[in-house]
């Protein structure tokens, strides 16, 4: 066998074998995509038609465990027990309730935390000792932060970032 | 600064002085009636200008009356308020309160006493804390930081007064004021929660409601507070005075 002809077959080897791999994925495909048969449950959003959010949204939706983390040790280092970070008042705004309106726990996916927390398979344990749902009124009345109201969300005062991610969540602005 | 803003501000000013000057309003030569110290603003943190403690009147405390670890109970949700623990003996579960009852051989005179966390000035339980979870705050209460308690136990050990516990199980609806969890120590924290909010400890206030009034509570640095007059004039120990841990809970009549 010459050189040239060895070469041609090689090549031709190689080009046979490209242009079959899609065919053989697609047939892979079909057959079974791993984990396709895991119920992924989106986030939801919970949040009051009344009150705001501490912070505006997209920055509680980064950071909102920077605060609950420094208002955490201020509490139980020096007392102070101002409301407005509290994680007992985040549970207050935020509790979700079930079809035969009780609160749900947050071994449900429903929950707030959990909703977000079991799609990013971030593990919070938190509520191995905190109350997940309301137990007394809300000290919380009124709080001006700024920020955009949940509920009817007013024209132009999302910020970037936040509009991204409601039209990633396929959310009307 | 508008024409109304400053005349506000000069109300005000007139305001609190005249309100300093009804403060302490001279009745007779010598009595003075003064407003309470103000209550701390929640934002601002606890200081060492207080100790906080309790005085325990054992001539008072009715044996067989056990009003202030109910309201312990209930206030802090462990014991009968929790329906939790149920695998756990019972030497094993949560005890922030307990009555005690000491019988003289001789005499046959029985006392009773209710006996929790003493909130000694130098805290043993603080001093053997690989973690710093045990700590004092700055107003003399004992608390234990279960955030970062690893659950080693070695100040349940440390505690000469066995106020301390352990959790051995998995708790369910637990009070937003009185956070407790699997696998932390725990004890009585003065009931931390009330005392922020110039209140009084559950037991305390069962003990008043039950008639009996043996428990005073107060500021053991303010000389004008009951449990200080008290203190003063009636006197009061500690118990294991020989250890010399100063604690802010006192007993008299043992």
């Amino acid at each position: 066998m010459s050189h040239k002809r060895l070469l041609r077959r090689v090549a031709g080897l190689l080009l046979s074998t490209l242009l079959l791999l899609p065919v053989a994925a697609a047939a892979e495909e079909e057959e079974q995509i791993p984990f396709s048969d895991l119920e992924l449950v989106l986030p939801e959003r919970h949040f009051s038609d009344t009150l705001e959010c501490v912070q505006p949204e997209d920055e509680m939706r980064r950071n909102h465990m920077k605060y609950i983390l420094h208002q955490r040790d201020e509490t139980m280092r020096k007392g102070i027990r101002t409301r407005r970070y509290a994680l007992e008042e985040c549970i207050n705004c935020h509790a979700v309730k079930d079809d035969n309106g009780e609160y749900v726990r947050i071994e449900d996916k429903r929950h707030f935390c959990a909703s977000c927390h079991t799609y990013a398979a971030v593990n919070i344990d938190c509520f191995q000792c905190h109350s997940d749902v309301p137990v007394r009124e809300s000290t919380l009345h009124s709080l001006k932060s700024g920020a955009a109201r949940h509920g009817g969300i007013a024209e132009g005062t999302l910020t970037r970032d936040t509009l991204q991610l409601l039209a990633a969540e396929g959310k009307p602005q | 600064m508008s024409d109304n803003q400053q005349i506000d501000e000069y109300r005000r000013k007139f305001l609190g002085q005249a309100s300093v000057a009804a403060g302490t309003a001279v009745i007779a030569p010598g009595v003075f009636l003064s407003t309470p110290a103000a209550a701390k603003p929640a934002d601002q943190p606890v200081d060492s200008g207080k100790r906080w403690g309790i005085l325990v009147d054992t001539a008072k405390c009715a044996s067989g009356c056990n009003a202030c670890v109910t309201a312990c109970e209930q206030e802090n949700g462990w014991g009968s308020a929790s329906n939790a623990e149920e695998h756990s003996a019972d030497s094993q579960k949560a005890q922030w309160i307990r009555k005690v009852q000491l019988k003289d051989k001789l005499s046959g005179h029985v006392t009773t006493l209710p006996l929790m966390c003493q909130h000694c000035e130098t805290p043993p339980c603080a001093d053997v804390c690989p973690t710093g979870a045990s700590f004092k705050r700055a107003d003399g209460i004992v608390l234990v930081d279960k955030h970062i308690c690893i659950g080693c136990r070695y100040c349940m050990m440390a505690c000469p007064y066995k106020a301390r516990s352990f959790i051995h199980e998995d708790l369910k609806d637990q009070k937003p004021w009185a956070p407790r969890g699997k696998g932390t120590v725990e004890a009585c924290t003065l009931c931390v929660h009330r005392v922020d909010n110039d209140g009084t400890p559950a037991c305390v206030e069962a003990c008043n409601a039950a008639q009996h009034g043996a428990l005073y509570f107060g500021d053991l640095n303010d000389e004008n507070s009951e449990i200080s007059r008290q203190l003063r004039e009636y006197g009061g120990t500690e118990i294991r005075a020989d250890l010399g841990l100063n604690t802010g809970v006192r007993y008299r009549g043992i």
